[in-house]
C-alpha cells in the first residue's frame, strides 16, 4: 500500500512523500488528534543548527498523537481501538539502560519520520491502549504526560525518603503536567510552584503554594525540586533551586537548552545534591501514564485546560496554520484534528 | 453496506511488458492494482471490495490478490464490461447477485490506476454519497481550459475558477445509481460514459469531494515515471 507522509523539507516547507508500509508486519494506525511540541516548532521555524537541519530533514514532524487502529495483521488490536503510539523505538535490548536513553534508539520527528502521515505503520509493542473516557484531545499529548511520569519515576528511584515538600520551577506546560503528576503520586507532600507569569501561576490552583521567582520568601526551603524551565532561563532556575533546597535533595532537570548552562557546583557538592537529567519516555512510562490518568480522573480534567486551539487539518496549508497559531501560544497545546 | 468497485478495465490482453495494462505494472514492490486495493482494504468505511477486470486478466488478478493480501476475505474479482458503463453495470449486478442491498447501500467506484488516493478521499466519498446520493472527486483546474467545437479554433475559454478536473472515486447510493442508469436509452448509454455526468444530466445533485494533485491516473509511460519518483523520496525511517 502507498502511504502519504507529510515531511518538513526545509523550515516552513512541507511536502508529500510516499512510502510503502508492510501490511504483513506492522500495525496500521490512523492519527485522530496530534499535538505540536516545542521541538517540532523549533524544526518548523528553522531554530536548530544548520548541521542539525541538514542531517534530519526531510522528516515528518509530530511525536504526540492519539490514533485509531486501522489494521493489525496479528489481531492483537481490534479495528477502531484507541491507542497512543510511543515515538521512541529501541533497536536493541538492554537490562540496565532505559529505552529512551539508548544511543541506538530512534525517535519519531527527530531524524525519523514523525506522525504527520495518512497512516502510521508501527510495531504492536509500541502501542499503548487509551482507557475509556479520556478526552482524545488530552490523549493527543499523552507523550508529554509520559515524559513527566518518566521524570517522576526516576525521581522515585533517586531521591531520599523525606518528601515533605517539592518545588516545581516553571509555569509552562511541562511544569503544569509535572506538578499534576507529583500531586497524584505524593498527595501529602507540600507542592510549591515557582514561575514568572502570575496568570499562569494562577492555573496551578491544585498546588499548595505558588511563588513569583522574584518574590520567594527568604528562608523558604524545599526537600526536592524539578526544573521545567528550559532555554537560557534554566540557568537562573537551577541557581534558585540550589539556593532553596535542603541538603541531599534531588533535582530533576527537564528543560531543554540549546546552549551550555552554568551550574553552581560548589553548592551542589556542599549540600550533596543529586541532579538528574530526564528526557523523553518509553512504553513503561506510557503504561503508567494511562494508569495514573485512569485512577485519577481529576488529572485529565485539569489537562483539558491545556487544550488550546484545535485546528482541523485537511490540507498541507492547514498544517501551516496550526504551526503559525502555535508560535504565539505561551501556555497550552495546539492540537491538530487529523482529517487529511 | 459500503462496496468499493475497482475498475481495472485497461486495454491489453496479452502478457508481455508492452501490452501489460498499467494497473499490473510494478510500482515500488507491488503491482499498481494491489496498492489501490490495499488502500480500500485497510479503510474501515469499506465493507467489501469488487475488482472488475478484463476476462483474460481475472485469474491473474485473483492470483495477485491471493499473493499480496492472503488474509483478505472481502475482496472479489470479476469480469468487467466492454465499456466503463458496462463495467459499472457488472459491478451493480455482482453486488445484487451476491449481497443484500438496501437504500443505504453505497458503491465507491475507483480507477485501479490511481493508487495514490488517500484515506480522507475515500471517507469523504462515503459520507457524500450517503448525504447527497452521488459525488465526484475533483481538483481545481490549474491550467486554463479551452473549448473547441471543431478541434481547430477556440470556441470558448471558460472562467478557470469554475473549472475542475475530475478524478475518482465517484460514489453513489447504489439504488439511486441503478434507477438513473435504468432511465437511459441504449444510445444515451453509449454517449454518457461518466456516471456523474448521467446524474447531472438527469438533474440529480453530485457533490464535489476535494481530490489531491497526486491522485493522478497512471495512463502514459510519463505517469509511471512520476509515480516511481514519488515512491523514491528519501526514506526518513
Amino acid at each position: 500500500m502507498i502511504n502519504q507522509v507529510y515531511r518538513l523539507v526545509a523550515p516552513g516547507m512541507i511536502d508529500v512523500a510516499c512510502t510503502e508500509p508492510d501490511l504483513s508486519k506492522s500495525v496500521l494506525i490512523r492519527p485522530v488528534y496530534m499535538s505540536i511540541c516545542k521541538a517540532d516548532q523549533r524544526y518548523y521555524l528553522g531554530n536548530r543548527s544548520k548541521e542539525a537541519l541538514k542531517a534530519k530533514l526531510p522528516m515528518a514532524l509530530i511525536h504526540e498523537c492519539v490514533a485509531r487502529v486501522i489494521y493489525d495483521p496479528a489481531g492483537n488490536f481490534k479495528k477502531g481501538e484507541i491507542v497512543v503510539p510511543v515515538p521512541n523505538t529501541p533497536t536493541e535490548d538492554d537490562d540496565v539502560i532505559a529505552e529512551n536513553y539508548r544511543l541506538t534508539s530512534h525517535f519519531c520527528s527527530s531524524g525519523w519520520d514523525g506522525f504527520l502521515r495518512d497512516y502510521v505503520d508501527i510495531d504492536a509493542g509500541r502501542l499503548v491502549r487509551v482507557p475509556d473516557g479520556i478526552d482524545l484531545k488530552v490523549a493527543s499529548f499523552a507523550e508529554l504526560i509520559s515524559v513527566a511520569v518518566h521524570a517522576v519515576s526516576r525521581f522515585e528511584k533517586f531521591s531520599h525518603s523525606r518528601k515533605n515538600s517539592i518545588g516545581v520551577w516553571g509555569d509552562g506546560n511541562v511544569g503544569f503536567i509535572t506538578a499534576l503528576i507529583l500531586r497524584a503520586v505524593y498527595p501529602d507532600t507540600k507542592l510549591c510552584i515557582f514561575g514568572t507569569v502570575p496568570e499562569k501561576l494562577s492555573y496551578f490552583a491544585f498546588a499548595d503554594e505558588t511563588y513569583h521567582v522574584d518574590h520567594i520568601p527568604a528562608g523558604l526551603m524545599i526537600d526536592h525540586a524539578f526544573e521545567c524551565v528550559g532555554g537560557e532561563a534554566s540557568r537562573y532556575a537551577i541557581a534558585q533551586i540550589i539556593d532553596h533546597i535542603n541538603p541531599e535533595g534531588s533535582v530533576g532537570l527537564m528543560g531543554v537548552s540549546e546552549n551550555f548552562i552554568g551550574i553552581n557546583t560548589r553548592m551542589v557538592l556542599e549540600r550533596g545534591l543529586n541532579l538528574f537529567g530526564s528526557s523523553r519516555s518509553g512504553v513503561a512510562d506510557f503504561e503508567r501514564t494511562m494508569e495514573i490518568l485512569s485512577k485519577n480522573p481529576q488529572i485529565p480534567a485539569y489537562l483539558e485546560n491545556l487544550v488550546g486551539e484545535v485546528v482541523e487539518v485537511k490540507t498541507i496549508s492547514d498544517i501551516h496554520k496550526a504551526f503559525a497559531s502555535d508560535i504565539s501560544r505561551s501556555f497550552g497545546k495546539t492540537v491538530l484534528k487529523w482529517e487529511k | 453496506m459500503v462496496f468499493a468497485a475497482i475498475f481495472a478495465g485497461g486495454k491489453g490482453s496479452r502478457m508481455g511488458h508492452s501490452d501489460t495494462p498499467k494497473q499490473y505494472l510494478e510500482l515500488g514492490s507491488k503491482p499498481v492494482i494491489i496498492h489501490t486495493i490495499e488502500k480500500f482494504f485497510v479503510n474501515d468505511r469499506i465493507d467489501t471490495i469488487i475488482v472488475l477486470c478484463p476476462k483474460p486478466w481475472v485469474a491473474h488478478t485473483k492470483d495477485l490478490v491471493k499473493k499480496y493480501i492472503p488474509q483478505a476475505e472481502n475482496i472479489f474479482v470479476t469480469e468487467g464490461g466492454e465499456t466503463r458503463n458496462g463495467t459499472l453495470e457488472n459491478a451493480i449486478s455482482y453486488i445484487e447477485n451476491n449481497f443484500e442491498t438496501d437504500e443505504d447501500t453505497v458503491i465507491v467506484t475507483h480507477d485501479a490506476v490511481r493508487p495514490f488516493l488517500t484515506h480522507r478521499i475515500i471517507s469523504e466519498n462515503v459520507d457524500a454519497a450517503i448525504k447527497y446520493g452521488a459525488c465526484d472527486t475533483v481538483i481545481p483546474a490549474t491550467d486554463t481550459i479551452v473549448r473547441s467545437e471543431d478541434n481547430a479554433l477556440i470556441s470558448e475559454i471558460p472562467d478557470r475558477k469554475k473549472m475542475y478536473q475530475g478524478q475518482t472515486p465517484q460514489s453513489f447510493r447504489l439504488n439511486e445509481l441503478k434507477r438513473v442508469i435504468g432511465s437511459l436509452t441504449e444510445e444515451e448509454k453509449a454517449i454518457l460514459t461518466d456516471a456523474c455526468k448521467i446524474f447531472t444530466i438527469k438533474n440529480k445533485p453530485v457533490y464535489m469531494v476535494e481530490g489531491e494533485v497526486f491522485n493522478f491516473k497512471i495512463t502514459f509511460p510519463y505517469d509511471m515515471k512520476v509515480a516511481d519518483t514519488l515512491m523514491k523520496g528519501k526514506d526518513a525511517e
